[in-house]
């Protein structure tokens, strides 16, 4: 088990002629990921080869999950178009539409997250400016690195991509159930707590590891969740304790404004919350390694 | 992107907000022009990204032309924490009888924009958020819905704007609104806004913030950019692409992904605890899938800045193959060589994930006695730190 990207997880690629599309869904189905089809209205009834494994594409999401039961997409579009192939997604009420884009407005994230309460949350949404979802053994959605890691106990819920394939690297041994990249934006469809709350549940998950980073309060409220609600170990890295206020550090959320969204106050509410808080990856890693050995 | 106020003013006034007469100006002549123009008493504003300026002296009235040059002559080429001042406004002055606070922002807990509103304006809306709770209304606005009439109503009355001025604040929260919207702002804000002598309610002030995310529907906006405050390394990076930040210290940092490059620049940080106190030069992000090509233009310019001592790549492939960043490394000096420019500033390269070890076998069969491998992020950022140290 896993949560939110199984086996039998069947995936469609929205974007899936372009070049990031069509690469990614290449390294999806190498992982063993059930791709089933891709959506680009220019191209639809056509098929697209991926070495040797024949793919239909069709003209929109509800054409798609009507001739193939898809019930995960993975959005590769340009920022641009990004917001309609949400809407899209949203409209066809697909459960799962995983938004790997990055640079997308944020007034169009916004749009589509408003779009999505007002029609009752029927579709999880994760990113935008996100890896993906990575359920080794299982299923992989996204642009997660399949062979870091094998199947384990671990979860992982992540702002950094990079920094999710360090963390899985450095616990390799002890493998992973899901990790879950949710993006560095402003806006984001899947929170921290959304994740901690699934792993909490989940019962093929024994310890939770969150990477969090400078900007917003999303690891401070994560960290009030844990202290009400996780009883499994969490182990916790914040990034950007030396990053100057002001400045955009890469991710668009990633910023400090004026005292909010520093990394030490992130720390200091997750200590305060029973997690522990590693000072660098390795030392998180070890952490993570000192609760299961 | 964050505006100068002038900017800000102009942006309101395009989007039919109440704003007073101005101009910007580079040079003394220039505000007296402007001065003429608008005739009678002015306020002279230094216009800086910074806060406290009127505090700092950068803020003075002037009556006529003559004062006017004379106060632009003081405020222009003023510091005001550390930031130069390279332009002035110009602005109609007004009587104000009450000053109120009005925005739009992003509220990033609750995935929507929010309208902070209050009755108490001209001073930092934190402090009367501290001091004063009740007088500042918090009003979230659904993205899809925005602000129309109604709304906007609902913003007044919930930050209780007395009854002779609510059908214009209601107004102006509606345009002020479409403005957010139609520019791909992720702040607006307007303190003072203000009553004046002849009950008029106007924007005395201008803060914009611009989603640079947006910027592909807003080919206007580059020019907003305020090019003479960019790093000209920050501005040479970004030619190239390249997610560049320059910061003040000594040990050159490349790596792929924001995340792994903030974390690299704490471990640098931690390391250099132990090493004279050195400190990351730079956040260069070369992303996911980096090329040869964007690993060399990544070095250059790491390279460029006079202040590094020292270069920590730092790499954990995912997309992005090791051999790939390895053959960019080699190719970056050799392609520096070649320009006549000597190295002599020590790479420290770690590489994990796609490909690490063929990378790995890449550099040390490259045997450039400037790049030293190292096999852990820790244990890397230590070598760099000390080197940068040695180098100081």
């Amino acid at each position: 088990m896993a949560i939110w990207l199984t086996k039998d997880s069947k995936v469609i690629v929205q974007g899936i002629t372009g070049g990031e599309g069509s690469k990614h869904t290449k390294r999806m189905l190498a992982a063993g990921t059930q791709v089933v089809g891709g959506v680009n209205p220019r191209k639809a009834g056509t098929k697209v080869d991926f070495d040797g494994t024949e793919l239909p594409v069709f003209a929109t999401v509800a054409e798609a999950i009507a001739e193939t039961g898809a019930d995960v997409s993975v959005i590769f579009v340009p920022p641009a178009f990004t917001k309609a192939a949400v809407v899209e997604a949203i409209d066809a009420e697909i459960p799962l539409a995983i938004v790997i884009t990055e640079g997308v407005p944020v007034q169009d994230s916004a749009a589509f997250w408003s779009y999505n309460v007002a029609k009752g949350e029927k579709t999880r949404i994760i990113g935008p400016n996100c890896p993906g979802i990575a359920s080794p053994g299982a299923s992989n959605a996204g642009i997660i690195p399949a062979d870091i890691t094998p199947h384990g106990r671990i979860g992982l819920v992540s702002k950094s991509g990079t920094l999710t394939y360090q963390l899985m690297y450095e616990l390799r041994e002890f493998g992973f159930s899901t990790a879950v990249g949710i993006g560095g934006d402003p806006i984001i469809g899947t929170t921290h707590i959304d994740a901690l709350k699934a792993f909490q549940e989940d019962p093929d998950t024994d310890a939770i590891v969150m990477i969090g980073e400078i900007g917003g309060d999303a690891e401070e409220r994560a960290a009030e969740f844990i202290k009400a609600n996780v009883t499994k170990p969490v182990v916790g890295y914040i990034a950007g304790f030396t990053a100057p206020p002001g400045k955009t550090m890469g991710h668009a959320g990633a910023i400090i404004s004026g005292s909010a969204g520093t990394a030490d106050a992130k720390k200091v509410a997750l200590e305060a919350a029973g997690v522990k808080v590693g000072k660098t990856p390795s030392e998180t890693a070890q952490l993570m390694r000192d609760i299961l050995s | 992107m964050d505006l100068f106020e002038y900017q800000g003013r102009d942006l309101f006034e395009r989007h039919g907000l109440p704003v007073l007469g101005g101009g910007v100006a580079e040079t003394p002549q220039e505000a007296r022009a402007i001065a003429e123009r608008l005739g009678g008493k002015v306020v002279v504003k230094a216009q800086v990204k910074v806060g406290g300026r009127g505090k700092a002296g950068g803020v003075k009235l002037a009556d006529g032309a003559d004062e006017a040059e004379a106060r632009a002559t003081d405020i222009l080429g003023m510091d005001i924490k550390g930031h130069t001042v390279q332009k002035v406004m110009l602005a109609e002055t007004a009587d104000i009888v009450e000053e109120y606070y009005f925005s739009y922002l992003l509220d990033r807990a609750n995935r929507t924009f929010l309208c902070i509103a209050s009755v108490a304006g001209g001073m930092e809306i934190e402090t009367v958020a501290e001091e004063d709770p009740d007088r500042v209304a918090k009003i979230a606005i659904d993205a899809s819905k925005g602000v129309d009439e109604a709304k906007a109503r609902e913003i007044v009355t919930a930050a209780k704007f007395p009854a002779d001025v609510a059908d214009q604040v209601v107004d102006i929260a509606v345009k002020l609104w479409q403005a957010f919207v139609a520019e791909d702002a992720t702040l607006v804000e307007v303190n003072p806004l203000a009553k004046v002598g002849d009950g008029r309610v106007l924007a005395l002030d201008a803060k914009v913030t611009l989603d640079e995310n947006a910027g592909f529907r807003h080919p206007d906006h580059e020019a907003l950019e305020d090019k003479s405050a960019v790093d000209p390394l920050e501005q040479a990076a970004k030619a190239k692409n390249l997610n560049y930040v320059k910061l003040d210290g000594e040990v050159g940092i490349i790596g792929n992904g924001a995340g792994l490059v903030m974390s690299t620049l704490d471990v640098v940080a931690y390391a250099g605890e132990k090493h004279g106190g050195v400190k990351p030069a730079n956040f260069l992000d070369i992303g996911g899938g980096a090329s040869a090509q964007v690993m060399a233009n990544g070095l250059e310019i790491v390279l460029g800045d006079p202040a590094v001592k020292s270069v920590f790549v730092n790499v954990f492939g995912g997309i992005t193959a090791c051999d790939a960043v390895a053959n960019g490394i080699i190719q970056a000096l050799a392609l520096l060589t070649e320009r006549g420019e000597t190295v002599t500033k020590p790479l420290v390269v770690r590489l994990d994930g796609n490909n690490a070890e063929a990378g790995r076998a890449i550099l040390d069969g490259a045997n450039n006695p400037l790049v030293e491998r190292v096999d852990t992020m820790d244990g890397a950022a230590a070598r760099a730190a000390e080197l940068a140290a040695a180098g100081k």
